[in-house]
């Protein structure tokens, strides 16, 4: 079964609570996703430890269930 | 997965100056993702190295617990992990990439 972006969004605000979540279904099949997530906690943190932060939040999902999550992170401006 | 996998997954990072483990070749990518990080080396004109993880599934399962980074294409330089393809592009529009290459002295293709 593929994720919803709902599901996508509340798993990464259940492991990164101040994240602002942003999700677009990229093909409207509800299998390829693009996400950007903002949160404080990734200052100061290189590129791949920020996108680890949020693979960790998705509990090993991406990758598997989770085929197609183009991914960008950044903290507020 | 075996330690097999891994051991040769390290020989190769640490043999490869520029490292793109990918899904099929430069020339036959068989995946969109895979696709667009040998454009963003292309265009960048360096040499790279890719190793195809199609054609090997102790690699393809290992990589990603080499790197702790669960998809693929995975971008390595002089054994260090870059990132994925997500990373690649918002380094490459950042100019970050080109001046990583040429902080490694990594040379460009012929």
């Amino acid at each position: 079964m593929p994720m919803t972006a709902e599901e996508i969004e509340s798993m990464i605000r259940a492991s990164i609570p101040d994240a602002q979540v942003e999700i677009t279904d990229l093909a409207g099949d509800g299998d390829h996703y693009a996400a950007r997530v903002v949160s404080e906690s990734f200052r100061g943190l290189p590129r791949v430890r920020q996108h680890q932060r949020v693979y960790e939040a998705l509990g090993g999902r991406m990758g598997g269930v989770l085929h197609a999550l183009q991914l960008t992170t950044a903290t507020p401006s | 997965m075996t330690d097999d996998a891994l051991a040769r997954i390290d020989a190769a990072v640490k043999s490869n100056d520029v490292l793109l483990f990918m899904k099929g070749t430069p020339l036959f990518p068989q995946c969109g993702f895979s696709s667009r990080a040998v454009a963003i080396l292309d265009h960048l004109g360096v040499e790279y190295a890719t190793i195809d993880v199609l054609q090997d599934q102790g690699v393809r399962q290992g990589i990603k617990v080499y790197s702790d980074w669960p998809t693929i294409p995975q971008l390595y330089v002089k054994g260090e992990f870059i990132g994925g393809s997500d990373i690649m592009m918002e380094m490459y529009e950042a100019g970050e990439l080109a001046a990583l290459f040429d902080q490694a002295g990594i040379s460009k293709a012929a």
